[in-house]
């Protein structure tokens, strides 16, 4: 299959922008600016009346600024029809808003036959999309929205947006209406799908969680459109600028800040391996002569983790009995999030996890201080500074 | 009505050209008036859709329409415009306007809103979005009101009799009731009712093959 083209994204910046209705005292953004770095993802979100949607929907003209100047590669958005620039910008809504009376394939190739593309570029176009967002081309194509399953139309959604491939995208909470395991999925999907196409993504969500999942930056807004924080998911649940941002990402975020993480972002610790049949003074010799460790791996011939020894099981001589360990070691790979290793370690009585590869050999120890001591290294902020961890500001 | 056998079958045989002909004279007042209907009331709905306010008035003045009686309607046209085929067009088409208007706004106004803001959000314009999207989604409903408005105009068709028109009706008023003939009564009853099944069954099939994606939904969830 052929990818999609490699155009990636554009810069999104808004310079100033403000929006006021006529009527009411507070504008509904008011003198926001923000830079979106092309083929990143940047999340809006705050709490309900923060103008995260208003924001967004300045950027495609279904609410036009009152103040201020939107760019998209160094372009005005108000230097062309409002009609000609959607057609450049990807559109996907909660409620996906397929159109019932086409078929899917028809509902991909809306914009492309806007712009009058010849008939097999469309069918080409169309059937490359499907794909791309994993549906069978001619099991879907002629197939109507009613008769399919809600994830499977918001793919389709993501499909008809991406049709003419535009440089951008603006995404007003597409997983709101999934049940969260599906939406787990789809977020997923989503992220798999970006890493190819690299579109600058500008995200809305009331989901502080789903921001730190999607996000490459994310913008914390306040009542008023009033940018909060602007950064990584990691600086600002490890720095949040601002007493409003601490409580909007919640009392958890250090536990937030472990999902960022990876056990294979962590300095390895080697473990001490053990075999059965093995002497145990060998063993207990070279138990000893590491200080950070009172247990022994037991593996069996293929490297794979058997249980824990500790000195106490050592002591005497001999050959070292099969059955020896104390089962039970906590396995985790390299992908698990620190989340999930912590809590794997938390719940056994050793607190070392043995890092295992695709075949289940050992390739390292992760422990419950080594976690801890990630999550108190500084972070690198958007800016590359290096940014302590602590409280907000006061004030 | 006495002399007259009930009903004497072999005076169908012996007039089946002016039956067809009376026939075919309800069928084309029929379709004149539900054309006409059908443009003048989309222009309204049109109307209505940009300036939303003009929907009260403009359904309390068809519903006006609606609700003067027939004769009475006829008997005033007939004394600006005489015993013509107008005269009885006029009469027919304002008494579609007040379904079809009603149907063709509730039509689009049923079209989701998401459908809508993604329809804009896509690019299209206003046009687009109502040829491509929201006339094709209001299309059930606006069959269901054509179909309503045409087999009512069909029974309406047949009170014309009296201003000299009258297709079908010509049979029941003219050569059946003035007459005292139950035969020719039976015949233009029974045909007209034929013809007012006729059209609705046409019209929704019309409908069906139009929107196929309609009979798609709930096929899976």
């Amino acid at each position: 299959m052929n990818g999609p083209s490699p155009a990636g994204g554009a810069v999104v910046e808004l310079e100033h922008v403000s929006k006021s209705y006529p009527g009411t005292d507070a504008p509904a953004v008011g003198d926001l600016s923000l830079t979106i770095p092309a083929g990143e993802i940047c999340v809006l979100v705050g709490p309900s009346g923060c103008g995260k949607t208003t924001t967004m929907k300045m950027i495609n003209r279904l609410i036009e600024p009152t103040g201020g100047r939107i760019t998209i590669g160094g372009e005005d958005i108000m230097s062309m029809p409002a009609v000609e620039l959607r057609r450049r910008i990807g559109y996907v809504i909660q409620q996906v808003g397929l159109f019932p009376h086409l078929t899917i394939g028809d509902n991909v190739a809306t914009v492309p036959r806007l712009l009058r593309w010849k008939p097999p570029r469309i069918r080409e176009r169309v059937e490359e999309l499907l794909e791309l967002v994993g549906l069978e081309p001619r099991e879907y194509r002629d197939r109507y929205p009613a008769e399919l399953s809600g994830g499977e139309r918001q793919r389709v959604g993501v499909a008809r947006a991406l049709a003419a491939d535009p440089p951008v995208m603006l995404m007003d909470e597409p997983f709101g209406a999934v049940d969260p395991i599906r939406r787990e999925r789809l977020q997923n999907e989503f992220l798999r799908l970006q890493a190819r196409v690299r579109k600058t993504i500008v995200f809305v969500t009331h989901d502080v969680d789903e921001a730190i999942k999607m996000a490459d930056k994310i913008a914390i807004l306040q009542r008023g459109g009033v940018l909060a924080q602007y950064d990584t998911p990691d600086v600002i649940l490890a720095s949040p600028a601002t007493e409003f941002v601490e409580r909007f990402v919640g009392a958890d975020r250090g536990l937030k800040r472990l999902s960022l993480g990876r056990v294979r972002d962590l300095a390895p610790i080697a473990p001490v391996i053990v075999h059965a049949g093995e002497s145990r003074a060998d063993a207990r010799g070279r138990l000893d002569r590491v200080e950070e460790l009172t247990y022994a791996l037991l593996v069996d011939d293929r490297d794979r983790p058997i249980g824990w020894i500790d000195a106490h099981d050592l002591a005497g001589e001999g050959p070292i009995p099969a059955d020896a360990a104390t089962p039970g070691a906590p396995t985790v790979q390299g992908e698990t999030t620190l989340r999930d290793a912590l809590s794997a370690l938390l719940g056994s009585s050793v607190q070392l996890g043995v890092v295992v590869d695709e075949r289940d050999r050992v390739t390292g120890l992760v422990s419950v201080d080594a976690i801890g001591e990630a999550l108190r290294a500084p972070v690198r902020a958007a800016d590359g500074s290096l940014v302590p961890i602590g409280e907000a500001a006061a004030g | 009505m006495e002399g007259q056998p009930f009903f004497r079958p072999e005076w169908i045989g012996d007039n089946l050209d002016v039956i067809g002909s009376r026939l075919w004279e309800h069928v084309q007042m029929t379709v004149i008036a539900v054309a006409i209907g059908l443009l003048l009331a989309f222009a309204l709905a049109l109307l209505i859709r940009r300036l939303p306010f003009l929907y009260g008035p403009i359904v309390g003045f068809t519903g006006t329409l609606y609700a003067i009686p027939s004769l009475a309607l006829f008997a005033i046209l007939v004394a600006f415009l005489g015993l013509t085929l107008a005269a009885a067009e006029v009469a027919l088409v304002s008494y579609t306007l007040l379904i079809l208007v009603r149907n063709i706004v509730a039509g689009l106004r049923g079209v989701p809103a998401e459908v809508i803001e993604a329809a804009t959000g896509m690019g299209l314009t206003s046009g687009q979005r109502l040829a491509r999207i929201e006339l094709p989604i209001a299309l059930p409903v606006i069959v269901a009101g054509l179909r309503i408005a045409t087999v009512t105009t069909i029974g309406l068709v047949t009170v014309t009799a009296l201003i000299g028109r009258g297709g079908l009706g010509y049979l029941i008023v003219n050569t059946g009731i003035n007459r005292f003939f139950p035969t020719s009564i039976y015949t233009g009853v029974v045909l007209c009712v034929a013809l007012a099944v006729a059209a609705d069954l046409g019209l929704l099939g019309l409908q069906r093959w139009l929107t196929p994606w309609a009979r798609a939904r709930g096929a899976s969830v």
